[in-house]
């Protein structure tokens, strides 16, 4: 066995420090592991030494570097802004590399791919359904008409940067699609994430593509498809608040729909 | 490009996952509650289009132990669904802005508990008076 870092902060846990030369703490790490064409998943478990320091992410590390190679998991950042790390901690989607180990002591810690995504291999999902819909929602500014270079920049107001500064915080994490029950029950529903960028570009001033992403807002995997769960909100780990857009789009859905009726509508 | 051969997790039993999905599947069932409540206000309706003494009849039903305990029990559960109802509600509304500073959750959910007590107690004290 390797030795662990040293850390000031070891032991802490218990108010006081661990003699010099003490034996480190042990945690058990539970993993659902699931290898491409090796039948269902099963899980494998592994006793390391921990650090009050140390974050799940860091747990998975020590493992893939020290007892077991074959252990597949995404990462990149190790500070929350990549959204690269989500996975079922405890049963609760977090993002790896800010849980820390000293908050799920003594463990077990059970960890698994992030619920409703196919597995590909351990706790690495399929993502390529939420890129999808990413791409469908035109996350970008489209601008209402062609401006010149010479015309200069856009300027917004403090009031209007605070009409979507908020959903512009996601790092498409898809924590809140492991969170969504409707997600994982049908699919093909668009989910809180990729409808709180549509919402965060529909409340853009510069922006003049509403009338085309609100047809995917009123179709049958658009909003509706929302049960005002709101597990989503609670799990994001931006504060997002991704029910907060999905369900200010059932009342916007609403009144274009009854818009319709007003003379000069179509 | 290679086949992929994912593992598709089943859903089964997913509300009892976590307790926030129970709490979830409860707010839902609290209105199979409200439908039964809004029954037996209409069958009161239909007895009173009936005659007084059909509706008489009707009353005394409501007068029965086994009503009063379902009563008792409604209660409870409206109870839950109100506070769950304004607990989701600042959720379906676009932010409200007071003063240049958006109106926090926890305000909107606490404002709207207090209306429904506030309407619950104006109503009971207007039938004490008319009782």
């Amino acid at each position: 066995m390797p030795a662990m870092p040293d850390t000031s902060t070891h032991g802490a846990a218990s108010g006081a420090s661990p003699a010099p030369g003490a034996a480190p703490e042990r945690i058990e790490i539970q993993v659902l592991r699931y290898a491409p064409g090796g039948g269902a998943p099963a899980t494998q478990s592994w006793t390391i030494p921990w650090t009050r320091d140390m974050s799940v992410l860091q747990a998975l590390q020590y493992i893939k570097d020290h007892l077991d190679g074959s252990l597949t998991f995404r990462w990149s950042c190790r500070m929350a802004i990549c959204g690269s790390c989500g996975m079922m901690v405890n049963g609760v989607p977090r993002l790896g590399c800010e849980t820390f180990l000293r908050d799920l002591a003594p463990g077990p810690v059970r960890l698994e791919a992030l619920a409703h995504f196919p597995i590909e291999r351990d706790l690495v999902v399929d993502a390529e359904d939420f890129i999808g819909k990413l791409a469908k929602i035109k996350p970008y500014i489209v601008p209402k008409e062609p401006r010149g270079l010479d015309e200069g920049t856009y300027f917004q107001t403090p009031e209007e940067l605070a009409r979507y500064e908020s959903f512009s915080h996601c790092i498409n994490c898809m924590l809140c699609y492991a969170a969504c029950p409707q997600y994982g029950l049908d699919p093909k529903f668009l989910g809180p994430g990729a409808t709180a960028l549509l919402h965060r570009y529909n409340c853009d001033s510069r922006d003049g593509a509403r009338e085309e992403r609100m047809d995917l807002v009123h179709s049958e995997e658009g909003v509706w498809s929302c049960t005002a769960v709101g597990y989503c909100s609670e799990v994001c780990p931006k504060a997002v608040d991704p029910a907060s857009a999905v369900n200010q789009n059932k009342t916007a859905s609403a009144l274009d729909w009854f818009a319709r009726f007003l003379p000069g509508r179509k | 490009m290679a086949i992929r051969r994912t593992y598709l997790r089943p859903m089964d039993g997913w509300w009892r996952r976590d307790p926030f999905f129970l709490r979830y599947m409860a707010r839902e069932a609290t209105s199979v509650f409200v439908v039964a409540y809004a029954l037996i206000l209409l069958w009161g309706l239909v007895r009173l289009a009936e005659g007084e003494a059909r509706f008489d009849a009707w009353l005394a039903w409501l007068a029965s132990p086994l009503s009063v305990a379902f009563h008792v029990l409604l209660l409870a559960v409206f109870a839950y669904h109100t506070w769950s109802w304004f607990a989701i509600m600042p959720k379906t509304m676009p932010p409200v802005v007071v003063g240049g500073r958006r109106l926090p959750a926890r305000a909107i959910t606490a404002a709207g508990v207090a209306v429904a007590v506030a309407a619950s107690a104006a109503l009971f004290a207007l039938a004490t008076v008319l009782a």
